[in-house]
């Protein structure tokens, strides 16, 4: 059922194997439900791998799991060969020069009380580095992600959603990570404002090599971004394989649903899709 | 239903046994030097150690509490140390009397806060601006100053009420009422305040919920969704709020009995610790636990009651 | 007033620097004038003992129980004291008890309130139990309990006190960090491995410090009236002159002296009023909300009900519902009006599905909301006109409005779960307007009810029916609600972003529903929406708002065919739809 992947022929940076994780956590964990059935699947340098699904599909649970956010039940998680999935705060601290995340509420992804500057210069500090040095990172980031120097004095609130996502980019490149996790980070936004982002994003990936693991439920979003997506469903991965070919002539049935799903906006068109759509699901 | 009741009377015998071994070991834990106190200053060491003998004071802490709490499980709570009288048929006496005062300032609170509450969040307006005032003075005059007022006023200037004692329901119904409306009175304003002010936003809060503009828009009137949808889903924050502060007018009775010359619990409580007659004290607080863990599952009934859901997630 | 006192709260993570809060609470004169009153009670507590002419100790016979005169300026107890001078020097045990308490409840119930509710679990059962249980207590009964074993020792009463306090701090605390632990940032500050303690002090504590500065003042005026009852049964300290001990003194001579309650029990309450109104201030600060706000409310509601006289010029064109120049504003405090719509004309006609679609702020929820008149508080329309089916809805009272809506105009609403009543079955809500605006038996309304429950596609309508909106999923729910919406066969239907809470595959589902519904029913629909795929699939024709205007209007096909508005034709340009893939792209440029 599943394509075999274009070697891409670069080094592997994230390797996640097997990975099981269950609903809920200590005592309230609910021995059979399990959020991730056992999923593979590896992130090279440089590259954006799309993790598209609905809800409950786990793939935010599997980028959660990534971060370290989660406990995993059983299976690994590698970063360039070393096992992180069970990390301590302390080894994680090495870790968090590497692996950064951009989360897709804009509105609870920056803590209200404190500046641009100093969430900015949080994740620097924390790893020594000095406050001068801090404040001029943060100015370059501020520029890297299209925000005016002064930002850095204004608090959360000032800005709107899109600006706020950029600053939660800013954040994530403070320590200049090759890896990026992005939950769903248009997702919150408006029409306009998601391809700037998008945009964005994309060419920080061409400037400074980054790789992302990028979360979505929207199967054009990651078309725009990815380089190989892979699709998920109750837990597992139902299809992977190069963007393009997987989000326009999908394989298995349920991405195959969810692309006749999305309406297209032209009448005439999606008056077909619907036709479509029909006889699948009928048929 | 059966076993959310069943839970809370759980809770609450794990409560009151809690509350019974804290204040043992607190008040107990200072068993020599009682005994020094009940002889007084002329006493001599044996007639101390005589003392602690007699009422079991030089035995273990732990051995103390066994033999206490066997008995008190059985209805037996001691003996004062000072009339020898047993301790539960005295309590039960001025507990009937405390009660009578804190339930029918109880059901005043509740009847008030709840209407003015409603009101408040409803039509807004002069209600609402008399509420923010009149509450912040409510809470700022203490009760036992209110007391006094209103017996220098309604009993000493105008002789309406009786300025001192108590008259059992029993006795006579009228006489009765004259003598605890100005206890009440003393004892309900600062939690009609704060109640009403917790009834006001919850109801409000509950009013700028999404479900009530979908109710509204399918055309049922603002009254029929405040009594059908938006009441019972301010219910447990006001609830909640009114179960505290019955626990806090429990308190509030201890003082108000001084000034009204009431038989109650509260002078029982303060007579006994000025002499330090231990058996009593410690009756008095496993006494009013019991009564706040009855009264707040009955008010936890009342809220599963009105909120299926509540009782079937609890 | 008891130590059981809970009042609201405020909003957390109302993000001010605190510069910004203190301000504000200078500007409210009632915050300002208690805040500079608090301020001459701690200097007198503090200052006061020093500065006394008359010895609060001393007493003169010929004073006792004496009416306020020259020597004794507010008069005499009953040892002949002066009673002024009492009550300056009592003012620093009551300040002090107030203080301490407080201080000690929020010290102990806010550690252990932030250590339960971040790491949580048995922990938290652990305290959470122990909290309840001191929390059944009567603080004062506890006091007097205690009393056999501290005696009058103020310094252990204070402390004590505290410690019962503490578990309103810590249930405060705790349902403050479980609703602030959730929040992303503080899974940012993880994924950079952030010290635990850094994350519970700056991304926790810091964000939830307003209401508990709130409930410490509040705390410390609930200590202050504890304390001072303690001492008027006379279990306080004897050898200090306390408020509580004066209105005991005062009590005993009733009926001697005419004045000698007054003044302790006016200062205990004047203490605590200040502090309750210094309370009220910096909530209304960190709320944001202005004192003047309920001025602008009632300004607003007079101009609702003396309706817009201004005469349109647009004849009525015999479209089921017809919206001329329509301004929709919320009143502000200073008097102006923020308009969120603002000058909009269009048309709906009988079985014609015309789509609203702009971003956030473009005013389409709002114009929708209008013509219900179910306009949030504040808002309402300032001028132009509504007419359905012809009759203009300007003029229309609540009581007739609440006639129409349902049966002739009816509302989907965008989120499934937070628009429906949790309290209800599913059934009941469902069958009860149908119930109350038909006329029917209860049992009917319920066989109705079913019916249209399998109307929209739900396979097993009598569980879901017996159901309560948490047992279902959302896709179900949004099925109820559009269910709901044609209960009483209205004409017209408003549907406010339906699907945009959904998941994809449940969003072509609801879809397909509506589709089937408007064509059996013969619907107007107004849909509101911001994605262009469901206008393409549900459309006849499109009205395209920005920033509270019209910006286009047209046929659906001609609108995507040819946006003539730039604003349209930015829209259009950045959809995702049909643009070459990420590999296209970067091949192409390479």
């Amino acid at each position: 059922m599943t394509l075999v992947e274009e070697p891409v022929g670069h080094e592997s940076l994230l390797d996640v194997s097997d990975l099981v994780v269950t609903y809920g956590r200590g005592r309230f964990a609910r021995r059979n439900k399990l959020a991730l059935k056992g999923v593979s699947i590896d992130v090279a340098v440089g590259e954006t791998v799309g993790l598209v699904g609905e809800s409950g599909s786990g793939k935010t649970t599997l980028g959660r799991a990534v971060l370290g956010l989660l406990p995993v039940t059983s299976g690994t998680i590698s970063y360039r060969g070393r096992d992180i999935t069970h990390l301590g705060r302390r080894e994680r601290r090495s870790l968090a020069a590497e692996m950064q995340v951009v989360f897709q509420d804009p509105y609870s992804s920056l803590n209200p009380s404190m500046t641009v500057r100093e969430i900015l210069a949080e994740p620097l500090r924390v790893q020594g580095v000095s406050s001068a040095d801090a404040r001029s990172r943060v100015l370059t980031l501020l520029d890297q992600v299209g925000l005016p120097a002064d930002a850095g004095s204004r608090m959360p609130r000032e800005f709107s959603g899109g600006q706020r996502q950029r600053v939660a980019i800013a954040r994530a490149l403070a320590l200049e990570p090759a890896l990026i996790v992005c939950d769903e980070p248009v997702s919150a936004l408006d029409m306009s404002t998601q391809i700037k982002i998008l945009d964005l994003l994309v060419g920080i990936q061409e400037r400074t090599g980054v790789a992302y693991l990028f979360v979505s439920h929207d199967l054009e979003v990651v078309r725009y971004v990815s380089h190989r997506v892979a699709v998920m469903y109750h837990g597992e991965i139902v299809e992977r394989g190069d963007a393009a070919a997987v989000t326009t002539a999908p394989q298995h049935p349920y991405t195959t649903k969810l692309l006749m799903a999305a309406p297209v906006p032209d009448p005439d068109r999606q008056a077909e899709r619907r036709l479509e759509r029909a006889a699948v699901l009928a048929g | 239903m059966l076993t959310f009741v069943l839970k809370r009377v759980g809770a609450g015998i794990l409560l009151l046994f809690g509350v019974s071994t804290v204040t043992f070991a607190l008040i107990y834990a200072g068993g020599a030097d009682i005994a020094a106190q009940l002889v007084g200053d002329d006493g001599d060491r044996a007639a101390v150690a005589a003392k602690a003998a007699e009422l079991g004071l030089d035995q273990p802490l732990v051995v103390q509490y066994w033999r206490w709490l066997t008995h008190a499980v059985t209805g037996d709570l001691g003996e004062s140390w000072y009339t020898s009288q047993p301790v539960l048929p005295t309590l039960f006496d001025r507990l009937a009397v405390t009660l009578s005062i804190v339930v029918v300032a109880l059901v005043v609170v509740t009847l008030a806060s709840v209407t003015i509450g409603i009101v408040a969040a409803v039509r807004r307006g002069w209600v609402d601006r008399m509420l923010q005032t009149t509450s912040v003075i409510g809470l700022a005059i203490p009760n036992f100053w209110a007391a006094l007022i209103l017996v220098m006023t309604f009993a000493i200037a105008l002789g309406w009420f009786p300025a001192t004692g108590y008259v059992p329901f029993g006795e006579s119904p009228n006489l009765w009422a004259a003598s605890v409306v100005l206890p009440v009175v003393a004892l309900c304003l600062a939690p009609i305040s704060a109640t009403a002010q917790q009834v006001r936003s919850a109801v409000m809060g509950v009013l700028e919920q999404d479900y009530v503009r979908t109710l509204r828009a399918r055309g049922l009137s603002r009254r029929r969704v405040l009594w059908g949808h938006v009441l019972r889903n301010a219910a447990p924050p006001g609830l909640t709020v009114l179960s505290l502060q019955f626990i806090g007018m429990v308190g509030g009775a201890v003082i108000i009995e001084r000034i009204f010359a009431i038989n109650g619990m509260g002078s029982l409580a303060v007579d006994a610790t000025l002499k330090s007659d231990i058996p009593v004290v410690v009756g008095v607080m496993v006494l009013m636990t019991v009564v706040v863990v009855l009264v707040n599952l009955v008010i936890d009934i009342v809220n599963g009651l009105i909120n299926p859901k509540a009782a079937v997630s609890a | 007033m008891s130590e059981q006192t809970i009042t609201t709260s405020p909003a957390i993570g109302q993000s001010v620097a605190r510069q910004g809060a203190f301000r504000r609470m200078l500007a409210n004169p009632m915050g300002l004038t208690a805040l500079v009153v608090l301020g001459v009670i701690i200097l007198v507590a503090a200052f006061g003992p020093l500065l006394l002419w008359n010895d609060p100790g001393h007493a003169r016979l010929d004073q006792v129980n004496s009416s306020p005169n020259a020597g004794y300026l507010l008069g005499g107890d009953s040892a002949g004291r002066d009673i002024l001078s009492r009550l300056v020097a009592g003012s620093r045990i009551t300040v002090l008890g107030g203080v301490v308490s407080a201080a000690v409840a929020a010290v102990i119930g806010v550690s252990f309130g932030l250590a339960a509710g971040y790491k949580g679990r048995s922990f938290d059962l652990t305290v959470g139990w122990i909290s309840d249980l001191v929390m059944v207590l009567p603080s004062t009964i506890v006091l007097v309990a205690m009393f056999t074993v501290t005696g009058p020792n103020a310094v252990l009463v204070m402390l004590i006190l505290g410690v019962m306090l503490a578990p309103s701090f810590f249930r405060l605390t705790r349902s403050l960090v479980v609703q602030v632990r959730g929040n992303l940032y503080v899974d940012a500050a993880k994924v950079s491995a952030l010290p635990d303690t850094r994350i519970v002090g700056r991304h926790i504590l810091a964000v939830i410090r307003g209401p508990l500065i709130l409930h410490f003042v509040l705390m410390t005026s609930v200590s202050i009236i504890l304390q001072a009852g303690f001492q008027f049964i006379g279990l306080g300290d004897p050898n200090v002159p306390t408020w509580g001990s004066m209105l005991q003194d005062a009590f005993r001579s009733i009926y001697l002296s005419d004045t000698a309650f007054v003044w302790p029990g006016l200062a205990i309450a004047v203490t605590v009023m200040a502090l309750l109104l210094v309370g009220n201030a910096l909530r209304d600060a960190l709320d944001d909300v202005d004192p003047k706000a309920h001025q602008a409310r009632k300004r607003a509601a007079a101009a609702a009900k003396a309706q817009r006289s201004t005469v349109p010029a647009r004849p009525l064109s015999g479209a089921i519902l017809q919206v001329d120049d329509l301004v929709v504003g919320y009143d502000q405090a200073d008097g102006e009006i923020k308009k969120v719509v603002d000058g909009v004309s269009f048309e709906l006609n009988a079985g014609e599905v015309v789509g609203l679609v702009g971003e956030s702020g473009s005013g389409k929820t709002q114009t929708a909301l209008s013509i219900l008149k179910l306009l949030p508080t504040g808002g309402r329309v300032v001028e132009g006109r509504i007419c359905l089916e012809g009759q203009d809805l300007g003029g229309l009272d609540e009581d007739a409005m609440t006639a129409i809506r349902g049966v002739r105009v009816a509302y989907v609403p965008q989120e499934p779960m937070s628009n429906l009543d949790p309290t209800a079955k599913i059934g009941t809500q469902l069958a009860e307007p149908i119930r109350v605006r038909l006329k029917v038996s209860r049992k009917e309304a319920a066989e109705r009810a079913l019916s249209l429950l399998e109307q929209v596609n739900i396979k097993d309508p009598q569980r879901v029916f017996d159901s309560y909106p948490h047992e279902i999923s959302g896709g179900m729910a949004q099925r109820v609600l559009i269910a709901g919406a044609v209960s009483c066969d209205p004409d017209v239907i408003i549907a406010d972003e339906p699907t945009t809470a959904l998941d994809v595959t449940v969003q072509a589902e609801i879809l397909d529903i509506l589709r089937n519904l408007q064509g059996q029913r013969n619907l107007a629909v107004l849909l509101v929406t911001h994605n262009f795929g469901v206008v393409a699939d549900l459309c006849d024709r499109v009205v395209v708002m920005q920033k509270g205007k019209v910006a286009e209007t047209g046929d659906v096909r001609r609108i995507f065919a040819e946006p003539e508005h730039p604003y349209t034709r930015t829209l259009m340009a950045a959809m995702l739809d049909g643009r070459p893939s990420r590999r296209e792209r970067t091949e192409v440029t390479a």
